[in-house]
């Protein structure tokens, strides 16, 4: 008797041995996890935060401006990345998602700030009431944009690559023409009212002319949150399960597909979250301060642009899309005296670029990624002191 | 009727000239798998280079070349269009030889990222001043406007005319020349052969000793000569140009590349084919729905088209070997 209760309190106390240490550390690490995933966005909002007090003192209103415009083209030319960079489809119609979410969002906050407050000037202070319109109009342009991604991607489970990116250029180009063909926008509170929301259908937004007036919410502060929640976002898809099978793809679809990736699952999704976060990018840029939206942004000019930013920091480099999304942002404002050369010497750059580094910037690689490989590349010296590095590490 | 039959002749005009442009997206594809972005932009020069071609000729024959009622003798608007013809050719080449040959064996999406860079350069060199410059300009008339036919509708005072104009016809007679010049090179020379050969498939028939990267620039040499040919029509169809980079003459040359994927892209017929399909659907939309939306016609065909039938309507759907 004695003997198996012992055996069974035995076993029972080492199977709380074995677990306990198992089931008291799971929450401690999950809530670590969950921090760790935190910090990256609270260390972007403190960043924002002080960009957004303290840039425009610093620098002034032009050159914070370029700095909003920067982040918008970061936000844009990371997201365009996940669909050409990770799963090497091939998009040129990203402006037109950007449109559509900055049509859309300009159009809740334009005719939301009518109906709330009856007038469409900024409402409330910095985290105030018109910035939560502002916010949410953004996540609506944004989910609208999506939908339009999910409509995209669906061709492209049939069609490959050069057939796919003048699919998507094709979107660009309906979504503009559709765009010049919309009504004169509805220009006080009082028209609306006496009208009645039923002019709301088709929405009024401006036709050929563009959609002016919209209320300018844009700043440092939300400009760089967004950017930061694209970069989590981007980075963590890069490591997941869904962005290595989203990699594969871009690898290669047909042994992909042989190892069981879901490539109609996986194209789609990248087109959704790519033209959600361009939605988005397109609510900040309508919001954004000597700003008149208009058809033309969903062009294939503008797609171009982001598209060259993507290859130009290298295909599926998350830290160098942002780098030369950046630079090729500044970088025009910066030649403004020799505006007749500068797309010259943008074209020629493009060409020398493919044929001198066809990588891009980084390659594949993270900025971060670079000063380990430098060490590895050396394989004697890696492979003789093994324990060089920790040792380095500690002297340090 | 009338109006019908006025829409078929402009359809089967423009028809034409998207047809021409569109064989040379489709040859390019067909030998090097990539879409030649930069194939738009020697069509604008062809049209730029006649322009700048026919103000410096005019002149030189005591001619006003801004007085649209003088008319110069024939052979003016022939030397035009053949040096244009020879000036896109040359830079064909060059663009092949300095830019995409060394890309050959480079990663699809690098290639078609040159083509647009190429096709910027091309844009934005054109819009320096002491090229072509940024402002648009008036095509001189180097044909007379004679109406050759014009057809009545209805009786008396009711009557429509329609009138068929010398502009068209030319248009037309000379695109399908060209056209039927090229079938013949495509399918019965020795250089059709080994075109056809290098496009199907490229390291075979370099085995077979066809010298690919002469193929290749001679490819992209008659593409461009095609497309100078049709810069030279449209303008001579609607004289007011616009400047190079102008979104207009990127949205002709995409029109045109939707044509040759209708068709089936590498397949010269269906180029033909796809060509006055788009013009067909442009123009009878444009006339009998609303002009406004005539791009959207072309593109929503161009993804009905796609996802029907992906291989275009004369092409053959290649099965992917593993």
């Amino acid at each position: 008797m004695a003997k198996t209760t012992d055996s069974s309190q035995f076993k029972t106390s080492h199977s709380n041995a074995a677990v306990a240490p198992a089931s008291s550390n799971s929450p401690s690490g999950l809530a670590g996890n969950m921090l760790m995933g935190l910090l990256p966005i609270a260390v972007g909002i403190l960043i924002a935060l002080l960009l957004h007090f303290l840039l425009p003192k610093m620098v002034g209103l032009y050159y914070s401006r370029i700095v909003t415009d920067i982040g918008i083209a970061v936000i844009m030319a990371v997201s365009l990345n996940i669909v050409n960079g990770m799963t090497g489809q091939f998009s040129i119609g990203h402006a037109g998602f950007m449109t559509v979410g900055g049509y859309m969002a300009a159009f809740v906050s334009y005719y939301g700030s009518m109906c709330l407050w009856g007038s469409t000037e900024t409402h409330g202070g910095f985290l105030g009431s018109g910035e939560c319109l502002f916010v949410a109009s953004c996540i609506v342009g944004g989910l609208l944009a999506a939908g339009a991604g999910y409509v995209v991607g669906l061709p492209s489970l049939r069609l490959r690559g050069d057939y796919l990116a003048i699919v998507t250029l094709g979107f660009g180009e309906i979504i503009r023409v559709v765009l010049q063909q919309t009504g004169k926008v509805i220009d006080s509170a009082e028209a609306l009212k006496a009208g009645g929301l039923s002019q709301l259908v088709p929405p009024p937004v401006g036709g050929a002319l563009g959609f002016g007036g919209v209320p300018k919410y844009t700043n440092l502060f939300w400009v760089f949150t967004i950017l930061t929640i694209t970069l989590v976002v981007a980075y963590r898809l890069k490591r997941s399960s869904f962005g290595r099978a989203m990699i594969s793809i871009r690898e290669d679809e047909i042994a992909a597909q042989a190892m069981g990736v879901n490539i109609a699952r996986q194209k789609v999704l990248a087109f959704v979250i790519a033209a959600f976060f361009a939605g988005v990018a397109g609510g900040l840029f309508a919001h954004e301060r000597g700003v008149i939206l208009s058809p033309k942004d969903a062009g294939f000019q503008r797609s171009f642009d982001y598209v060259i930013m993507t290859v130009l920091g290298g295909r599926g480099s998350i830290t160098g899309v942002m780098l030369a999304a950046g630079l090729l942002t500044a970088l025009p404002e910066f030649l403004r005296e020799f505006e007749q050369y500068r797309l010259v010497v943008y074209a020629l750059l493009l060409i020398i670029m493919m044929l001198v580094r066809p990588q891009g910037l980084l390659g594949i690689h993270e900025v971060w990624d670079l000063w380990p490989r430098r060490r590895t590349t050396s394989p004697p010296r890696a492979a003789s002191k093994s324990s060089s590095p920790v040792s380095s590490q500690e002297t340090k | 009727m009338s109006d019908f039959v006025q829409t078929l002749i402009t359809a089967l005009a423009i028809g034409s000239l998207y047809a021409l442009i569109a064989l040379g997206y489709t040859m390019v594809y067909g030998i090097l798998k990539f879409i030649n972005f930069a194939h738009s932009d020697i069509v604008v020069l062809g049209a730029w280079s006649s322009y700048t071609l026919a103000v410096r000729i005019l002149p030189w024959l005591t001619l006003d070349p801004h007085n649209p009622a003088t008319v110069p003798p024939f052979w003016v608007a022939a030397v035009v269009m053949l040096v244009a013809m020879m000036f896109c050719g040359v830079v064909g080449f060059a663009i092949e030889r300095l830019a995409y040959r060394r890309l050959r064996r480079a990663p699809r999406l690098n290639v078609l990222i040159t083509a647009i860079g190429v096709s910027l350069l091309l844009q934005n060199v054109g819009q320096l001043n002491f090229v072509f410059g940024a402002s648009p300009q008036k095509m001189p008339a180097l044909l007379p406007s004679w109406e050759l036919a014009s057809i009545a509708f209805g009786e008396g005072e009711s009557a429509r005319r329609v009138v068929i104009g010398l502009i068209d016809v030319v248009i037309f007679s000379l695109a399908t020349t060209l056209m039927l010049m090229m079938q013949y090179l495509v399918f019965h020379t020795k250089l059709g052969v080994a075109m056809r050969a290098v496009s199907f498939n490229t390291d075979t028939a370099a085995l077979m000793g066809i010298p690919v990267d002469r193929v290749v620039s001679f490819t992209f040499v008659l593409g461009s000569v095609l497309a100078a040919a049709a810069g030279f029509l449209y303008v001579m169809k609607y004289p007011s140009m616009n400047q190079p980079a102008h979104a207009i003459w990127v949205l002709l040359g995409l029109k045109a590349f939707v044509a040759a994927v209708i068709g089936g892209i590498g397949n010269v017929r269906g180029a033909v084919l796809g060509g006055f399909v788009i013009a067909f659907v442009e123009q009878f939309g444009a006339f009998y729905i609303s002009s406004n939306y005539r791009d959207v016609y072309v593109f929503a065909l161009l993804i009905v088209i796609l996802l029907v039938k992906p291989s275009g309507l004369l092409g053959s759907p290649v099965r992917e070997k593993v």
